[in-house]
């Protein structure tokens, strides 16, 4: 790989770039699925290829090929300092990248159980067993199961002197059970929706979740689900349990803290931020109770990595502070822009640039986003609130494009009356607006119930990126949210 | 762009590698470029050049996948035989019977040159009549200019030999005032056809109409949907049920309402890989040749799409040419969909509305209730209150939860124009007209 990054960075130089780096890049991926009995996906995918991202004339430029050769180097790092110089056309100030960031380093996800050296029939059993669980109970339509997983290798180097290497494995499962009735749907998934739970973990982590020892119990509440009450509304109290609690963060704090987002440069496809950066050190997000922070560090998370795709070391940031929101998702550019509106900002970007692979430029993406623990079990919880309804897993979402407006429903639901768990209800759905309802979080439970969640399909970017991110979260306590607008 | 006598030896090259009773080769090749730009100046400027080569094995009823983009003979063996290697740990599927066998595939001329040759300097360019007009104003531009190629190759062990390339070019732009936004986007084969400037102007003057939204109560409006708008509750029906797998599990809106009215008179909805006025794809990726499917006529519930695996479950079905790539777990999918025009323009739907929300698009849009067509979504970037047939003020955003077969059952007018939209993933699009409905659900606000 040297000479490869040795020959692209000089080209990159010799050719008038100011900054190059470039990244080179190996994905394997094995994915395996089950559907009423059958396996219906067992595939092998790989590609390769790599990106070569330069400064010219104050400008950027980026180019990919799929071809690893010196000659396709050379066809490659000439289109990006022709595309840099176009980009210069229309530009109304250089790029400032901030402090340089140099580092020679090896970075390798800890692996108990390598995935790819477990044999693909006791992995196609396991899903068998799950599917045949779920599908033992009356009235389960279609059970859905799958597992996930992928090693990819990079390469890193820069003109600044960086050369990093890093292999991230990341292990995926997930079940869903669907039950149908005349003119109704209902599913339960585990242990999270759309599709999976991941993490950045070896087979042990498929092993620890136990799919066929909650298949059945998902195929037993979807066909409860069928004929339970559709979910009152009004305005109430509700916990949120984990996975969900996880995608709230995802959508209404990890994408408003997106340094790029909120300086408009996603305004034409994903929007923009409410959190906009005369806010940043004093604007009330939540209640005191309410601390959040992005780290790249927490063992297992999804979005757990050595080095951003910038070169810059992982690292832990408070976003959310005893309520006040204090930190953003940065990028080398990006940091220094905000330090030149905030002078105590940090220089230094919180290494939050990652890329989708070796053909896309890298972009800030959330890392492990995560709502900290409290200090609440999760009965004593439920035994503290008369009125109101615990919510259970993802099942649509929905937010404005500066994140304030949002409405979830969930797959299933509870009544609380008196300090228990009642009524199963369906179709149940929340809705507010982002700082109110973090406002209004009096009770998070503690660190036995809090879980980092993956969330493998953050879409963000165009040409479109897919990014792996992790959350944090235990199950807590809202009050005075609107629910149940489904009618 | 490698061409299609170098990917027909590239197939031909794995067909000869496999030792599996069928095998099947899908190539994709593709050379995407696109500008970004955002504040008024370009931000992220990028090209793409891929190959990728998924092969899909075939030993009596067990299939095995794997793919790869690496070209060499070595890296393409390994592919094969882990595809083969794939399908050694299958169980049989007793619901899949073949690859599908050769047919006739009338090829259309998707492919303009001017695209494919169109340089960054010709798109930054065009970026920069965008940031000008919009600086010119007060406004800051942001959007994409970007031009593609993709080219395709279907091939089996049967006989199947299909390659079709297009190319798409597309420029997007939200122009930010201080209060509010505008939108417009504008896609096409040829390049030479777009006007960036022309999209700019569109934007700008709705950012400008959008200056300083009030507050408006939520609840049942009439609206005009603008074509955005109307091709999002298009795609999301497909997701929800138009394909023949939702059908045969029970969990698509279709099921036991076929040859029902669904809809109101006015609507007819269709997918059609052939048409020109959509991006074209004339074939699946099983190599099998795309039919018009007429999935709502006149408001009654006609059909769905198949591919070859859904077709085999039903006796005298044939795949309608819907498959997605193998491995295929979300069953067959209309990526060509067009909703039947009217006779109104949008003036004469405005002219005719008393009191209602103009909505120009929507927002992060998602299902609440497949088999009910919930969908719930909000507004975005130029959202007006009428009344008296004008529009009287901009409006903060909303968000909706509604039927969209409810919402199509209380279509009023149609727009005599279809606008190509494209997705915001893939090289598809979807052709809708604009849509005055009665008694549209909004149900909730937000800050602006």
């Amino acid at each position: 790989m040297r000479e490869l990054t040795d020959r692209a960075l000089n080209l990159a130089q010799v050719q008038g770039a100011t900054y190059g780096d470039m990244r080179i890049v190996r994905r394997e991926t094995q994915s395996i699925s089950v559907r009423n009995g059958v396996v219906q996906q067992l595939s092998l995918d790989g590609t390769q290829g790599f990106g070569v991202r330069v400064i010219v004339d104050g400008a950027w430029g980026f180019a990919s090929s799929h071809l690893l050769t010196p000659a396709e180097v050379d066809r490659v790092m000439a289109l990006a300092v022709t595309i840099a110089k176009a980009s210069a056309l229309a530009k109304t100030e250089d790029v400032d990248l901030g402090p340089p960031e140099v580092h020679v380093d090896v970075y390798r996800t800890p692996v108990e159980l390598d995935p790819f050296t477990v044999p693909l029939n006791d992995k196609v059993s396991l899903l068998l067993e799950a599917d045949e669980e779920a599908r033992s109970v009356k009235g389960v339509a279609v059970a859905r199961s799958g597992l996930t997983f992928i090693r990819e290798n990079q390469t890193f180097a820069s003109t600044e002197g960086s050369y990093i290497e890093q292999e991230i494995v990341e292990s995926g499962l997930g079940l869903v059970a669907v039950a149908v009735s005349e003119g109704e749907v209902q599913q339960r998934s585990y242990p999270n929706s759309f599709g999976r739970h991941q993490g950045t973990a070896g087979y042990e982590f498929i092993q620890r979740w136990d799919l066929p020892g909650n298949a059945r119990r998902m195929g037993e509440e979807a066909v409860a689900l069928l004929s339970a009450p559709q979910c009152p509304g009004g305005v109430t109290t509700i916990i949120l349990n984990g996975p969900q609690l996880a995608l709230q963060v995802h959508e209404s704090c990890g994408h408003p803290i997106e340094l790029d987002r909120v300086f408009g440069t996603e305004a034409a496809f994903a929007g923009t931020s409410f959190l906009t950066p005369e806010k940043y050190g004093t604007f009330r997000y939540g209640s005191d109770l309410v601390n959040i922070t992005a780290d790249a560090v927490t063992p297992t998370g999804l979005g757990t990595y050595g080095y951003d795709d910038e070169g810059v070391p992982a690292q832990r940031t408070d976003i959310v502070k005893n309520g006040i929101f204090v930190g953003y998702l940065t990028s080398r550019e990006t940091a220094s822009q905000l330090r030149r509106i905030h002078p105590e900002a940090p220089a230094r970007s919180n290494g939050s640039m990652r890329a989708d692979g070796w053909s896309r430029i890298p972009i800030i993406r959330m890392t492990n986003v995560s709502l900290q623990s409290g200090e609440w079990t999760l009965d004593d919880l439920i035994a503290d609130t008369d009125d109101g309804i615990y919510m259970i897993t993802n099942k649509s979402w929905s937010i404005d494009d500066k994140r304030l407006n949002f409405q979830f429903g969930v797959e299933l639901a509870y009544e609380i009356k008196n300090g228990k768990l009642g009524r199963m209800f369906k179709n149940a759905t929340y809705t507010d607006i982002t700082p109110r309802f973090w406002g209004n979080c009096d009770a998070i439970c503690n660190a036995d119930h809090w879980h980092v969640w993956g969330t493998p399909n953050c879409g963000k970017g165009q040409p479109g990126q897919t990014a792996h991110t992790g959350h944090g979260a235990a199950p807590a306590r809202f009050r005075n949210v609107q629910v149940g607008v489904m009618k | 762009m490698l061409g299609k006598e170098k990917l027909k030896e590239i197939a031909e090259q794995v067909l000869a590698l496999s030792s599996a009773d069928q095998t099947e080769v899908l190539i994709f090749g593709t050379d995407e470029r696109l500008t970004r730009f955002a504040v008024n100046t370009i931000h992220q400027n990028v090209s793409e050049t891929d190959v990728a080569v998924r092969v899909r094995s075939v030993f009596g009823k067990k299939t095995g996948v794997a793919s790869g983009n690496d070209l060499s003979k070595d890296a393409l063996r390994k592919v094969v035989e882990s595809a083969e290697t794939a399908a050694g740990f299958q169980q049989d599927n007793p619901d899949f019977h073949s690859l599908p066998g050769p047919q006739s595939v009338r090829g259309v001329d998707a492919y303009v040159e001017a695209t494919a040759a169109c340089t960054p300097e010709e798109r930054a360019r065009g970026v920069a009549d965008i940031c000008a007009m919009a600086r010119e104003n007060g406004l800051e531009a942001a959007g994409a200019f970007s031009t593609a190629v993709d080219e395709i190759m279907v091939a089996n062990s049967l006989g199947v030999s299909a390659y079709h390339r297009g190319s798409v070019a597309h420029v997007v732009t939200v122009i930010m005032g201080d209060t509010g936004s505008g939108y417009a986007s504008a896609t096409a084969m040829d390049v030479s056809e777009l006007d960036a400037e022309a999209v700019g102007r569109v934007a700008v003057d709705k950012a400008l109409r959008s200056r300083n939204p009030t507050d408006i109560e939520p609840g049942a409006y009439t609206v005009i949907l603008e074509e955005e708008a109307v091709a999002d509750m298009l795609s999301s029906l497909g997701y929800m049920g138009f394909g023949a797998l939702a059908v045969q599990e029970g969990r698509s809106f279709m099921n036991g309402r076929f040859g029902e009215r669904i809809t109101g008179d006015d609507i007819t909805i269709w997918d059609d890989g052939h048409d020109l006025r959509g991006l074209a794809l004339p074939f699946d990726f099983e190599g099998v040749p795309k039919q018009r499917v007429t999935l709502i006529e006149k408001g009654v519930a006609k059909a769905v799409v198949y591919d070859s695996f859904t077709a085999g479950r039903e006796e005298g079905q044939v795949s309608t040419g819907h498959s997605l790539p193998a491995p295929n777990t979300s069953g067959p999918f209309t990526v060509n969909l067009f909703m039947g025009p009217g006779h109104a323009t949008k003036e004469e739907m405005l002219a005719s509305t008393e009191r209602g929300i103009w909505v120009t698009r929507f927002h992060y849009t998602n299902t609440l209730h497949p088999v009910k067509t919930v969908l719930t979504g909000m507004t975005r970037d130029g959202t007006f209150l009428i009344e008296n047939g004008e529009i009287a003020r901009p409006l903060k955003n909303l968000r909706f939860t509604q039927s969209i077969l409810d919402a199509f059952s209380g279509a009023e007018m149609l727009g005599a124009e279809l606008k190509r939209v494209k997705a915001g993933w893939g090289g598809f699009a979807t052709c809708a007209p604009a849509v005055k409905i009665r008694e549209f659900q909004f149900t909730g606000t937000t800050e602006f």
